[in-house]
């Protein structure tokens, strides 16, 4: 009863040996907001990464995810501090490499849905080779990026997706360096989720978190979300309340069509909010666990020392 | 032969009767040298022959001179051999650059149709000319790359030693069967040819003294692949690693084998997505591993400082090269003794072990994946280029003992605290992600320094007890491990201390020592960090300790490992003997250094 569909284990995932939870089967409330707060956030007053923590508890109330079905992980950052603040599993790794070690999670616990919260620094700058890996090898997991422009724990410098004239203090003329632009790199690198959305749309943010945690396979979601510190204002041309618009994929955009996802992710700011790219594509997960049964024939009903037993004995 | 010969007993049969021999074969990297060489290492195991190998890789793609190096024999094997008995030389080069590993009056077998000998050689050492190109096209018909005569010289070395034809043929059947049939039978013709050629009229032959048969069935690999296997076998089911050399043969093999068991080895983008990824996996549950060598193991080691700081249980395997940077990747090496000590910012202690031969890579993977689960703590295992490619055989595991699956366990529990400061022994104790917490208090892994709930703290009084907490739990398993044996008399004027691949030649050097009346001894370490007790008692037996490894004798005198004795024990008797010259220790190189340094009254002091 309580496995959702989006946190029931892939069948054909490689079933690591669990002991599991007797607890199935026992009718439980999905988690409130008060039993998912942790750690008071370490955040700025203002900081639209407390809105993404606020829909994340929504998420996993609303889809009655309990503690024994997820685990947050992440990097280094103002957004990578999340799991402290969730009541529930989770590892706050290295700076830039929360993707990798979350494969490790994904490939080995079938059982678990792995969500990332990482800001454009881990994810696109010390983390970019693991961001273009982690969305070609189509590991399932969803990637929430709060992307401010800048680098806000180290207090203001530029960041790789901090605009061209941009003053911080490692630009004091103004940044000169071509920003990149993550849907384009998430589209490029064979993501096959990429959406975008903004902290400051809670309805819309919730939204594709829901659509990121239903997708089998690498789902990515930029989430802009504003530093009150040191680039206050960045967003306001998207948030309609502060005179800006909130611009919606076009219902006749074709999500699985790569290259008209390309040209829309180009469209200057404020650009477009939703889902860009949505493809089926086998994951690592599924197709690591096809190689396992086909390996795992040749050895069926053998014991593990008798399997190492059949090598050794063609090693004498 | 040459150390073994005198005690054998006198011709039988017309053959002369040897103990152990070493076969040198040199030509290039195409010739399937490896091949024949293992072949030969493969039926010593059969035979229930002691053997040992030594190969050099040539570092360039495809080509280039290679050499692969045979040493067996009917008693125990410590070390591949200084000086050959047999060169089997295929080119020019292969004759000129090995010659000089011969020993005085060794059988140099060179391929007439492409060595013109050098007649002040042939004085010293014996000359057999085969023409084995041409008797190999004769027999098999030519190939465009000259394929079959490495088999045509197997069966001369077969003739030359009298060596089982019946287990060899079956050797070449194993190795050449399953392809197109015309391959091995092409390969069979080849080496009845080499068997039938007549060597008689220019050279006597041998015959082993029949080895002391125990009925122990041998199984014959590399240092790599005992390693591998012995992972596998300790319950390991995921790996992640970059290609680099000599690591690679590992995550091959590897990626290969774990799906049998149910798990996964993934090839990464880099060798700090191979670390993280496998940290994610023991976070998730599994004791993973990764590995790598040379600068591989420098990008690593800030990920291996995450798995120290959160607790988590991880096997390291380096198969160390010669360096700093991209160095020597082919050439062997101890120089990375600190770094998996010691690497990375901080105070992060981990374990470190280092296997001493082929046979102990299999037990110690096994011991690396224990200590790691027992203590949730990363476990650096330091195998070398020499240890990682020689073959050796083994007396077959008890594998049906020895394997063991390791189940996640995800029972609920009524509470949990990971990093719990009154704990005895100083570990962490986790629960996988996807144990409910029946409290609904649950658990961070995090890099930062913690509390006990693994939720950060920049409380310096907490960071001080974490850091001591994390010291205990070394300390505590110090105190378990054996004290190390001593090789030779338990007190004396010097004693030899080695660690790794290097205890081989050691033990020969203390052998040879002995028997010229020196009062030498050895001590070989497994586990170098934390380091066993008992070893201030074994030092204070000797009067000078020289620490043998290859690696830079250092700014003040003292390689790795003696820098390490010298600030555990504060003893000015520890001094090194020391090279970098990318080959192992020949057993001549360490009895050398000691009669100079003994001769001289040892007065470097």
């Amino acid at each position: 009863m309580n496995a959702t569909p989006a946190a029931a284990p892939s069948p054909e995932a490689t079933a690591p040996v669990l002991r599991p939870d007797t607890s199935v089967g026992e009718v439980r409330a999905p988690l409130t907001k008060k039993e998912l707060a942790a750690d008071h956030p370490t955040w700025c007053p203002g900081c639209g990464d407390f809105s993404v923590l606020a829909l994340y508890f929504k998420l996993i109330e609303k889809r009655r995810l309990w503690q024994e079905k997820f685990v947050s992980v992440s990097g280094i950052g103002c957004s990578s501090r999340f799991p402290y603040f969730v009541q529930a599993h989770g590892a706050h790794f290295i700076h830039g490499r929360a993707l990798p070690f979350a494969t490790g999670v994904s490939l080995t616990r079938p059982d678990l849905h792995v969500f990332v919260f990482s800001g454009d620094g881990d994810a696109f700058s010390i983390g970019g080779n693991h961001f273009t890996h982690t969305a070609r090898k189509n590991v399932k997991m969803t990637l929430v990026v709060m992307d401010n422009e800048v680098y806000g724990l180290t207090k203001k410098q530029t960041s790789p997706t901090s605009p061209l004239g941009y003053k911080s203090k490692t630009d004091i003329w103004g940044a000169v360096d071509q920003p990149i632009n993550p849907l384009k790199q998430a589209i490029a690198a064979g993501a096959t989720f990429v959406a975008r959305t903004s902290s400051t749309n809670p309805n819309h943010l919730l939204q594709m978190m829901e659509a990121a945690m239903d997708h089998d396979g690498f789902s990515f979601i930029e989430c802009l979300s504003e530093c009150v510190e040191f680039f206050p204002g960045a967003f306001d041309g998207a948030v309609p309340r502060k005179g800006g618009s909130f611009p919606l994929v076009p219902p006749e955009h074709d999500v699985t069509d790569e290259l008209a996802a390309y040209r829309l992710a180009g469209v200057p700011f404020p650009g477009y909010f939703g889902i860009f790219y949505r493809v089926q594509r086998p994951t690592k997960n599924a197709l690591e666990a096809k190689i396992n049964v086909e390996q795992q024939t040749k050895t069926q009903g053998l014991k593990s020392w008798q399997i190492l037993a059949r090598t050794f004995e063609r090693m004498r | 032969m040459s150390a073994s010969t005198a005690a054998a007993p006198a011709a039988v049969n017309g053959r002369r009767q040897v103990r152990d021999i070493v076969i040198r074969l040199a030509g290039n990297s195409q010739d399937g040298i490896q091949a024949i060489g293992g072949m030969l290492a493969r039926l010593a195991g059969r035979t229930e022959q002691d053997v040992m190998t030594y190969m050099t890789i040539p570092s360039t793609i495809s080509g280039g001179p290679s050499i692969f190096q045979v040493r067996m024999g009917s008693g125990e094997i410590l070390s591949a051999g200084d000086d050959a008995d047999v060169l089997l030389a295929f080119y020019q080069h292969s004759y000129e650059e090995h010659i000089h590993s011969l020993r005085q009056g060794g059988v140099v077998v060179f391929d007439s149709d492409h060595v013109e000998p050098r007649a002040d050689w042939k004085e010293t050492f014996r000359h057999v000319g085969v023409p084995i190109s041409g008797l190999t096209v004769e027999a098999i018909g030519g190939t465009a790359r000259d394929k079959g005569k490495n088999v045509y010289a197997l069966g001369l070395i077969a003739k030359l030693f009298d060596l089982d034809v019946e287990k060899l043929k079956t050797l070449i059947t194993e190795r050449f069967g399953g392809k197109d049939p015309s391959i091995l039978q092409n390969a069979l013709n080849a080496f009845d040819a080499g068997y039938s050629y007549s060597l008689g009229h220019v050279l006597e032959t041998f015959q082993f003294v029949a080895p002391h048969r125990r009925g122990v069935r041998q199984v014959v690999m590399t240092g790599n692949e005992a390693l591998a296997y012995g992972l596998i076998a300790a319950g390991v089911r995921f790996g992640a690693g970059y290609p680099i050399t000599p690591w690679s043969d590992i995550m091959e093999l590897l990626r290969r084998e774990l799906p049998k068991y149910g798990g996964t080895f993934v090839q990464c983008e880099d060798e700090i997505a191979a670390i993280s990824m496998a940290l994610g996996a023991s976070y998730a549950g599994r004791v993973a591993v990764t590995g790598s060598s040379g600068p591989g193991i420098s990008l690593k080691t800030e990920a291996l400082g995450w798995g120290v700081m959160a607790e988590v249980p991880l096997v390291v395997i380096d198969i160390q090269r010669g360096g700093p940077s991209t160095g020597l990747p082919t050439n062997v090496e101890q120089s990375d003794l600190n770094i998996a000590c010691f690497g990375g910012h901080g105070d992060s202690p981990r374990v470190v072990l280092a296997p001493a031969n082929v046979e102990d890579c299999f037990y110690t993977a096994i011991e690396a994946v224990n200590l790691a689960r027992q203590y949730n703590v990363p476990v650096v295992v330091l195998s070398d280029q020499a240890l990682a490619t020689r073959i050796e055989a083994f007396d077959e595991p008890d594998l049906e003992r020895l394997c063991q699956d390791l189940p996640i366990d995800l029972t609920p529990v009524p509470e949990h605290k990971p990093y719990d400061l009154t704990a005895e022994d100083g570990v962490a104790r986790h629960r996988a992600p996807g144990t409910r917490i029946l409290n609904g208090v649950y658990p961070i892994l995090t890099g930062l320094e913690h509390d006990e709930f693994g939720h950060p703290t920049s409380s310096p009084a907490l960071h001080g007890h974490m850091n001591a907490k994390r010291r205990r739990k070394l300390q505590v398993l110090a105190a378990t491990l054996p004290p190390p044996q001593v090789y030779g008399a338990p007190e004396g004027e010097v004693l030899l201390v080695g660690w790794g691949s290097t205890c081989g030649p050691i033990r020969e050097a203390v052998d040879h020592a002995r028997a010229a009346g020196q009062a030498v001894s050895a001590v070989h370490l497994r586990h170098l960090h934390p380091l066993p007790p008992g070893l201030e008692r074994i030092f204070a037996a000797f009067r000078h300790i020289r620490v043998v490894e290859m690696n830079d004798e250092g700014v003040y005198g003292y390689g790795q490992l003696a820098g390490l004795l010298r600030a555990r024990f504060g003893n000015p008797k520890i001094r090194g003997i020391n090279k970098t010259d990318g080959l192992a220790f020949k057993v001549r190189e360490i009895v050398e250094q000691l009669r100079r340094e003994v001769a001289d009254g040892l007065r470097r002091f």
